[in-house]
């Protein structure tokens, strides 16, 4: 296990890391325009002082190597678009909101996406299992562009019961909460609702309902532990979408998150910011595929030296 | 057996939903932060997008010079109903008998939020260090009508003594202008004339440093009705009345908060449900709405910019000006802002909206389709001539772009029938795309800096940085530097007539409509005027129900 660890660790993730970083930063020196366009020409004398600043008037090999021993050091360099502020700033500022938003949202799809698929399982082939199927199903495919606006017309403008923008009080955490959540709790819930199905059948869920134990009992106690499983590895990649903020939610709720300037990053061409949010989502992301891979590997030995 | 089964189940489904359902029913909230905020006099502004930064001169956006209204104030401030300056930092002012020459004599009780005496000299330094070029300050070019400024913002002199800006004592600055510029008291209202704290400036960096920490909440320090509480970033700028501004007593509102609400429907459903008191903008698609249910709450206030599309005369067969010219009559702009836009938008007549600065162009542009018709005739084009080349229409991603070039584009098939294709580029890609050149006719929208003529028709000259039309005329030229060189209203203003005459004869652009303000404004928000410029100094503002 040790040596697949560090092999994952110290060769393939700085290799990916690099790939990424590569990749990224060629990419988006192929885009047109640059970071100090705007409609208003700036002049050349202004743009020149504005590219040596930056250290952007170096040829672009310097500028990868320069900029990648800066991110070797741990630092990400100074905005392009937020002048008096540097990439980490920002990301250390919008990151919490993110992850915040995203552990809401994992919470709630885990409670009802567990709740309806076991619920869904136990009345296998009735109308409440198709009911809560429907449910999912619509839930999966109703984008959350869509969704949002539809709570925040249920709840904030006709019920009145919720703000419909912004980050201050808890109140404020439910709504995008809900409109990220939904989607994995329709996926939860289908996950859940087949491996239930698959354990009910078991002949230890007979024996426990033969010894008389209630079907709450049965079901919470015995079948939920074996039914939970196909749902833990599902957790790993939808961690790690959840928690890396959604720029959909963010913009709908006008949440401080770190998905806003991700692809704000990109429109305003501000280079070290979109390098920054790129590697910053690509450590999470390798990681928590690592976690799972160990797990993985811990589980089925043969994958140790595969 | 089976009832308690289903009981159990429904227990499971139930206790979560029940939990959420109570959450929400006790959630219903007793008062709005809007009406918080009139009890309080904090003011909620909806503003757009996050600050680039809150230095004055290095700033370069609307939502920006908003929040700059309030931190700072210049030697002059704009009177809130017409824009006139009125004293700022400077209780008075002398122009020289040549015209050239303005001494401003400052207040002795103007002072920055740290109890420092706003001097003369803090004046001098924050105007050396926006033209200092490694500062790189975009609009340092407004202060090109001062005496050596242009040359010291160049790096062609280095000596900022000979830059026209003296501080004499600490209440007298003289600035010496190197051509008569009838709206330069305009000027000092904008941010880039704000004075900064050197002291400040100069603890986090030179004064040229780009970028230092000086603007974060703990290290401000500004002069203006309101200082910096609270910078979260895509959250909240919060600014609290100044304890220490010398008109203090005049400033009724406590607070004001400054939220980066850059979707449109996210700040109109903030404002319906008592978010916000103010929001930046308000979609066409919503316009309707408001001015049948709540019409005290629309505001379509006129603003200084006109939407226009640029031609690119180096391509043919946009470069016979009788193309262009049938271009401009087949569009039906009582259409478009009748249909399309709804904000009480006045379609284009002419390319500087009218009374800017006190100046009105003559009309020139208006809708007649047999004239269209006989001009593309004349070119060579249309029955019986050569069949119409390909033209491409280029705009940036916008749903209102999108659907007033859809229009254009039907206007143009229907009366002249050509087809011209549309082009939507995202914004950078569309700012590139225009400034090389690579478009026929191109969508452009242009809003003053600054309420005179000069800041719409200057950008038309040969080689202007803005002018990406490929269009010049010596005379047109000629005509702007008169204007540019004289003090007397009557001939500049004829000049400019004469000028926006030519341009509109060879029609480089096509003028579309002339932008207004369209957003939402709470009833109890008093002192916020309309004008031009959509400059609302904070201190003639209050809250009252």
């Amino acid at each position: 296990m040790i040596p697949f660890l560090l092999r994952r660790v110290c060769i393939e993730m700085p290799l990916s890391l690099l790939v990424i970083f590569t990749v990224t930063f060629f990419l988006i020196r192929l885009a047109p325009g640059g970071p100090f366009s705007s409609e208003k020409s700036v002049s050349a004398q202004v743009r020149a002082e504005l590219e040596r600043h930056y250290g952007l008037d170096k040829p672009l090999q310097v500028q990868y190597v320069n900029y990648l021993a800066s991110v070797v050091r741990g630092d990400l360099g100074p905005s392009f678009k937020y002048p008096g502020s540097t990439v980490a700033d920002l990301i250390a500022g919008a990151f919490p909101v993110s992850l915040e938003l995203g552990c809401y949202a994992l919470l709630f799809a885990l409670l009802f996406g567990i709740t309806a698929g076991m619920l869904a399982a136990s009345k296998n082939g009735t109308w409440c299992d198709y009911l809560i199927m429907s449910i999912g199903m619509g839930g999966i495919c109703i984008p959350s562009f869509v969704l949002g606006p539809l709570l925040v017309l249920v709840f904030g403008l006709i019920l009145g019961w919720l703000p419909v923008a912004g980050w201050s009080g808890p109140l404020d955490r439910v709504l995008p909460s809900l409109t990220l959540g939904m989607v994995y709790v329709a996926y939860i819930a289908r996950l859940m609702r087949g491996g239930m199905l698959e354990i009910l059948v078991q002949d230890f869920i007979k024996t426990a309902r033969a010894k008389g134990l209630s079907e709450r009992m049965v079901l919470v106690r015995h079948a939920m532990r074996g039914s939970l499983l196909p749902v833990v590895s599902f957790l790993g990649p939808a961690a790690a979408g959840l928690v890396t903020g959604s720029f959909v939610v963010e913009t709908i709720f006008s949440i401080p998150g770190l998905g806003r300037f991700f692809v704000t990053a990109a429109f305003n061409r501000d280079y070290t910011m979109i390098m920054g949010t790129v590697i910053f989502y690509a450590v999470i992301i390798i990681t928590f595929n690592m976690v799972v891979d160990v797990l993985l590997a811990y589980l089925d030995p043969r994958l140790r030296n595969g | 057996m089976q009832r308690r089964h289903v009981m159990n189940q429904i227990n499971v489904i139930q206790l979560p939903l029940f939990s959420l359902l109570s959450f929400l029913l006790s959630c219903s909230q007793k008062t709005t932060p809007v009406e918080r905020g009139i009890s309080s006099q904090t003011l909620l502004i909806a503003n757009q997008t996050e600050p680039q930064d809150l230095d004055p001169h290095i700033v370069t956006g609307v939502p920006e010079f908003h929040i700059m209204e309030a931190l700072f104030e210049g030697l002059v401030i704009a009177e809130p109903k017409e824009l006139q300056p009125v004293p700022g930092v400077a209780r008075s002012w002398d122009l020289a008998a040549d015209g050239l020459t303005w001494t401003f004599h400052l207040r002795n009780d103007a002072v920055w939020s740290n109890g420092d005496r706003v001097t003369a000299g803090d004046f001098r330094f924050s105007y050396q260090r926006i033209l200092s070029p490694n500062l790189g300050s975009e609009y340092a070019y407004m202060h090109f009508c001062i005496e050596g400024a242009e040359a010291y913002n160049k790096g062609t002199i280095t000596d900022f003594s000979k830059v026209g800006v003296d501080a004499l004592d600490d209440t007298t600055l003289v600035m010496r202008l190197c051509r008569p510029t009838p709206y330069f008291l305009s000027l000092l209202a904008h941010h880039s004339f704000f004075p900064v704290h050197p002291a400040t400036i100069l603890k986090f960096g030179k004064i040229d440093t780009r970028g230092t920490v000086w603007t974060r909440p703990e290290n401000f320090t500004g002069n203006g009705p309101f200082r910096l509480a609270a910078w979260e970033i895509n959250r909240i700028i919060a600014v609290k009345k100044s304890e220490t501004y010398w008109d203090r007593s005049s400033v009724r509102l406590r607070e004001i908060d400054f939220f980066p609400i850059d979707n449109q429907q996210t700040e109109e459903r903030s404002f319906r449900t008592g978010g916000v008191h103010v929001t930046a903008n308000l979609a066409p698609g919503k316009i309707e709405w408001y001015r049948a249910n709540r019409p005290e709450a629309l505001r379509t206030d006129p603003y200084l910019g006109t939407y226009f599309y640029v031609v690119n005369v180096t391509k043919p067969p946009l470069d016979d000006p009788a193309v262009r010219r049938a271009l401009s009559l087949a569009v039906d702009r009582a259409a478009i802002v009748r249909h399309i836009l709804k904000g009480g938008q006045p379609p284009a007549t002419c390319y500087t909206p009218p009374g800017t600065g006190g100046y009105h162009a003559d009309s020139a542009v208006r809708f007649d389709t047999t004239e269209a018709k006989r001009l593309l005739a004349k070119a060579g084009y249309g029955p019986g001539g050569r069949s119409f080349p390909a033209v491409e229409l280029l705009y940036n991603t916008s749903e209102t772009h999108h659907t007033v070039a859809q229009a254009v584009q039907q206007m143009w098939k229907r009366h002249l029938g050509i087809e011209v294709t549309l082009v939507n580029q995202e914004w950078k890609v569309y700012l590139a795309s225009k400034q090389r050149g690579r478009f026929g006719i191109a969508r452009m929208g242009w809003i003053g800096d600054y309420n005179d003529p000069m800041t719409f028709l200057d950008m038309w000259v040969k080689d202007g940085g803005n002018n990406n039309s490929g269009w010049s005329h010596t005379r047109y030229d000629s005509l702007i530097a008169v204007a540019a060189a004289t003090s007397d209203r009557e001939a500049r203003f004829a000049a400019f007539r004469e000028a926006e005459a030519l341009l509109l004869d060879e029609m480089p652009i096509v003028p579309v409509y002339f932008y207004t303000n369209v957003y939402l404004l709470h009833p109890a928000v008093k002192g916020w005027d309309p004008n031009l410029l959509n400059i609302h100094n904070y201190k003639y503002v209050y809250l009252e129900k």
